[in-house]
């Protein structure tokens, strides 16, 4: 294949990386900004995530399009609810301590892992798309459910940002912030706040696994990866900053697509981490950190 | 007094016990001894100087392949492969730490995290010298010391007995000695210690060289007595292990890295016979242990009990 | 492995006179039976971690065989017993688990276990507990001599031997110019060269291979680096990612013009042919090591197997026809257990002293007949290098179902030993 082809095709599928991370790494982000809180156990939330569209779409009886739109709702309300549940049995306890808490969120993880181990097995399962759509360029074909995904993320990152933004509820989120304890002396429910945050980061998760499930496959050891890349994005972008996981995500996924032309995909996987690693020594800001 | 005395009577009831357990468990007690060491490095970072890391696997899998690799393509013997092995565990340690330590906290769990995936990663990468996520075998015929065959069950008791003690007694030594002191003021109160005239980065990089050589020490072992050397080592799971033993056993005593290892050795062993999810229970025994007894089981007795103990 | 199957029917006869001295002594001890210990068959399994899909299917298939030994009598007249054991998959836990089986359950030998990395870490522990350790892993590490005397693969071939007996027939029917798409690990690194020396040996190329991380979750970027002369493109992939990867050759492809496509089926065991995305499979090949979908000349034994693992003549779980077995791979539990029931009885075992005149009577086995205890086909044994060689099978993706179209002579897997465990101590 002629340059530009491979070129089109590397952003197209670094673009579709891009938008599944941002919505991943959103929702690290937002939990580690208001809550200061590193949560290990997102993976595991995206993974549920992911099991969860397959439940919903394998017992009910309607077309593909109609189970997956339902799972698209149910599934990162169950997962949201679980992280509420977390957040107010365990980390409320530990008063936030930020140690303490990735202990807890690494137990989390090991016990979400096995719950689905038990319950749902240990094969990989598809989940059908909600339809089937392939355009064929001159050169290669492409899925046409890929797209959607970029379009939906896209929209649900908006929405994220219009609720963060605009509404009561994210002025409060990020008035918490600012400073728990003003805003506890301005009578916010700080407790709230914070489980809604963890529900909220958690549903983000899910909901970008209940889109990824159709074009990959739902597997009880698959939040390992969407976790440790979620971090390089946070990272980079700088710990806590909305703005700048938005575009690590953008430079990230596109990047990724096109490093790994030219190099040897394993070392491509080290350069990511090693650069994370500097970043967090050299410039803890993260690259494109506003002061956010 | 009885600090030394407590800590040489359990190092003769360990030697003891091979002569009185049968024979499957004084096996796992080697296993447990070498972990423990493993665990006792992650407790002078964690449980002494407050470094919380997420990469020490990447310490232990050093020592393991600096022992293994020499043996493995230039047929050295154990005893000089066991010290490179030693040396790797610490040189890993100094370099991590020399970027690592410019962090703190959360940040500092994130960056030994991302070295200790690229460590693994480059195992991978150079597969061909490393063997790759198959790993290999270390030959019999190489797994000898002294005239001892360490791949024999007597043999191999001892030698994990005799660097069980060597590192329990030195790290007594440590914790008691004026650094060792420096290190718990490190991470009590960082500031203070500064005005004081210590150097943080200072302190705390010999405290994670320290806990590098302890781990590196236990890597090469491990893969001597057991005769296998592989990437799985290096993963992530493997940091999060001695984590899980000294919380257990108490971060900031010397016998709690022991006490830990075996208690979740044996949960695994005892627990996998009845259920799959015997990881469900070092998940729930992790999130437990934060919650109602952060101090682990022997910071709790030196809370309630025994004051004393070290 | 040179030596002519013709100078080995002796050796043959002894075998099957001991296993029939077996059956009848069982004859004879079977009024007391009850008092008999039984043997004790330690089984380290995959039940979680990577490997916990393939886990599961050798599960159901050592229990299968399990019973059918034990309604025909037992080993020496004594019955038999399982103990099963997970490893989580993982080369330490791997090692306890040898150590748990044969000092805490007194089993008598260890099968079962199928990743390289378990195996290979498992295996200087059997060595040096001086237990027979069976495996059913593919892996060349047994042959390769990487392992000891005690290890051995009676019940499955090599990646080497199954990766080159494809080679001619590939370069024959479907085209010489090949590129290979495999995982970047010890697996696939023995596809790569066994099948790229094979394909350069019959006269073909290797025009691009093309590594993956085992990380990876998305392929599609790597499609391009396919050149366009391609004509064969052979893929081997493990993993939960793999039916990702067939669906998105699909999508890259698509109704463009595309090269003949050739997979191993470890790209897809435990997955449905019927799963979304997989249409695009159609008239492409794969090796496979057992037929999943029931062959019209399918011998009569063949149908007994299925229903004693419970599986339909789709390769699916009769109690749920979504749940797919892992067919290709999962007889090599079935035919090692009989491989030790014919060892132990031509051995006369009797406990775990005769652990040493098992492994000599196993590395004495040559040829080995197919039979409802070989369900997958004849085989022939090297005692020296101890792995066993057999036939493969090409199929066809025909209507979602897999056609056999090709079976491999015994000759076309062969290779020159590398090493020779026969003269090794115990």
């Amino acid at each position: 294949m002629s340059f530009g082809p491979f070129l089109l095709l590397a952003l197209l599928e670094g673009t579709v990386m891009a938008a599944v991370l941002a919505l991943t790494a959103v929702g690290l982000s937002l939990v580690f900004g208001v809550m200061r809180v590193v949560n290990v156990a997102h993976g595991e939330f995206f993974m549920v995530g992911a099991v969860l569209a397959w439940f919903v779409t394998t017992y009910l009886p309607f077309p593909p399009a109609l189970s997956w739109l339902v799972a698209l709702i149910i599934a990162p309300l169950i997962v949201a609810a679980i992280a509420a549940l977390a957040d107010t049995l365990i980390l409320k306890r530990l008063t936030y301590d930020p140690e303490a808490t990735i202990v807890a969120t690494i137990g989390i993880l090991y016990m979400l892992q096995q719950a689905v181990l038990t319950l749902y097995g240990p094969d990989a399962r598809p989940v059908p798309a909600p339809f089937e759509w392939r355009i064929q360029t001159p050169w290669f074909g492409y899925s046409g459910y890929k797209l959607f995904v970029v379009a939906a993320s896209g929209a649900i990152l908006t929405a994220v940002w219009l609720f963060m933004t605009r509404s009561r509820a994210g002025l409060v989120m990020r008035a918490t912030q600012v400073d728990r304890d003003i805003a506890r002396a301005f009578g916010i429910n700080v407790d709230r706040v914070y489980a809604g945050t963890f529900a909220l980061g958690a549903g983000l998760a899910a909901v970008a696994a209940v889109l990824i499930v159709p074009i990959q496959q739902a597997h009880y050891l698959m939040g390992h990866d969407p976790l440790l890349l979620s971090f390089v994005v946070v990272i980079i972008g700088g710990l806590g900053s909305i703005r700048g996981t938005l575009v690590a995500a953008l430079v990230i996924g596109l990047s990724d697509g096109v490093i790994s032309m030219f190099f040897s995909p394993t070392l491509a996987k080290i350069l990511a981490t090693l650069l994370v690693a500097m970043v967090l020594v050299f410039r803890p800001q993260g690259l494109f950190g506003a002061k956010a | 007094m009885k600090v030394w005395a407590l800590h040489l009577a359990v190092v003769a009831a360990l030697f003891a016990l091979q002569f009185v357990l049968p024979p499957y468990h004084a096996t796992n007690l080697a296993r447990i001894m070498v972990l423990a060491v493993f665990a006792m490095g992650y407790n002078i970072a964690f449980g002494y100087t407050g470094l919380l890391s997420l990469g020490h696997a990447v310490f232990f899998a050093a020592g393991m392949f600096g022992m293994g690799l020499p043996v493995w393509h230039l047929d050295w013997t154990a005893l000089p492969a066991l010290i490179t092995g030693l040396a790797a565990g610490g040189l890993v340690a100094g370099a991590v730490g020399l970027l690592a330590l410019r962090t703190a906290g959360v940040s500092f769990m994130i960056v030994t995290l991302m070295f200790a995936q690229a460590g693994y990663l480059l195992l991978l990468y150079f597969g061909a010298v490393t063997g790759g996520d198959e790993g290999f075998v270390v030959e019999t015929s190489s797994r000898s010391v002294f005239g001892w065959n360490l791949s024999e069950d007597g043999p191999r008791y001892v030698a994990a007995l005799t660097l069980f003690a060597a590192a329990l007694l030195s790290c007594l030594w440590l914790v008691r000695s004026p650094f060792g002191r420096v290190m718990v003021a490190m991470r009590e109160n960082e500031d203070r210690s500064r005005m004081l005239g210590y150097n943080p980065f200072r302190v705390k990089l010999i405290a994670l060289v320290m806990s590098g050589l302890y781990a590196g020490a236990a890597g090469a072992v491990y893969g001597l007595l057991f005769g296998y050397v592989g990437a799985t080592f290096a993963t992530i799971q493997y940091s999060i292990l001695p984590m899980l033993y000294v919380l257990l056993g108490g971060a900031g005593t010397v016998l709690g890295p022991l006490l830990g290892a075996a208690v979740v050795f044996y949960l695994i062993d005892i627990t996998s016979a009845f259920t799959d999810a015997y990881f469900f229970v070092v998940g729930a025994s992790l999130v437990a242990l934060v919650l109602f007894a952060p101090k682990g089981i022997l910071g709790t007795i030196r809370e309630r009990v025994a004051a004393w103990l070290p | 492995m040179t030596r002519k199957l013709t100078g080995l029917t002796a050796s043959r006869r002894a075998v099957l006179q001991g296993a029939g001295a077996g059956l009848l002594t069982a004859g004879f001890v079977a009024p007391i039976w009850a008092q008999a210990a039984p043997i004790k068959l330690g089984f380290q399994l995959h039940r979680t971690g990577i490997g916990a899909a393939y886990g599961r299917w050798y599960e159901r298939t050592a229990q299968a065989a399990l019973k059918m030994v034990n309604d025909a009598g037992g080993i020496n007249g004594r019955p038999v017993e399982i103990v099963f054991e997970d490893d989580g998959t993982d080369p330490k836990r791997g090692a306890e688990v040898v150590e748990k089986l044969t000092r805490q359950h007194n089993c008598d030998l260890i099968f079962g276990p199928l990743f390289s990395h378990v195996v290979i870490g498992s295996a200087p522990r059997a060595g040096e507990l001086k237990v027979p350790y069976l495996v059913c892993s593919e892996g060349f590490h047994v042959a390769g001599g990487k392992l000891n005397r005690w290890s051995m693969q009676p019940g499955i071939t090599d990646v080497r031997a199954q990766v080159q007996s494809m080679a001619p027939w590939v370069l024959a029917n479907l085209g010489k110019k090949v590129t290979m798409v495999f995982p970047d690990y010890a697996f696939g690194h023995d596809h790569r060269d066994y099948f790229t020396a094979a394909v350069e040996a019959g006269g073909g190329k290797v025009l691009a291979q093309i590594a993956i991380p085992p990380t990876e979750t998305t392929f599609t970027r790597y499609m391009p680096q396919i050149p366009t002369d391609t004509e064969v493109l052979y893929h081997v992939m493990v993993g939960p990612a793999v039916l990702t990867f067939v669906k998105e050759l699909g999508e890259f492809y698509g109704s463009g013009a595309k090269p003949q496509i050739f997979g191993f089926i470890d790209s897809l065991e435990a997955v449905d042919m019927a799963s979304p995305g997989l249409e695009f499979l159609e008239g492409s090949h794969f090796w496979e090591g057992h037929c999943r979908n029931k062959q019209p000349d399918a011998p009569d034994y063949e149908a007994t197997y299925r229903a004693a693992v419970g599986v339909d003549d789709n390769g699916a779980s009769v109690s749920d026809p979504k749940d797919i077995s892992t067919y290709g791979h999962m007889f090599s539990v079935w035919e090692t257990l009989h491989i030790i029931k014919a060892g132990m009885e031509s051995a006369g075992y009797q406990g775990a002293a005769d652990r040493q005149k098992f492994v000599e009577a196993v590395e004495a086995m040559t040829v080995i007949p197919a039979s409802l205890a070989h369900v997958q086909g004849e085989k022939v044994f090297n005692g020296k290098t101890h792995q066993v060689f057999g036939l493969q099978f090409i199929s066809r993706v025909e209507g979602g179902k897999l056609v056999k179209v090709h079976t491999s002579s015994m000759e076309d897997g062969m290779y020159p030993d590398a090493v020779d465990f026969s003269t090794q101590s115990f």
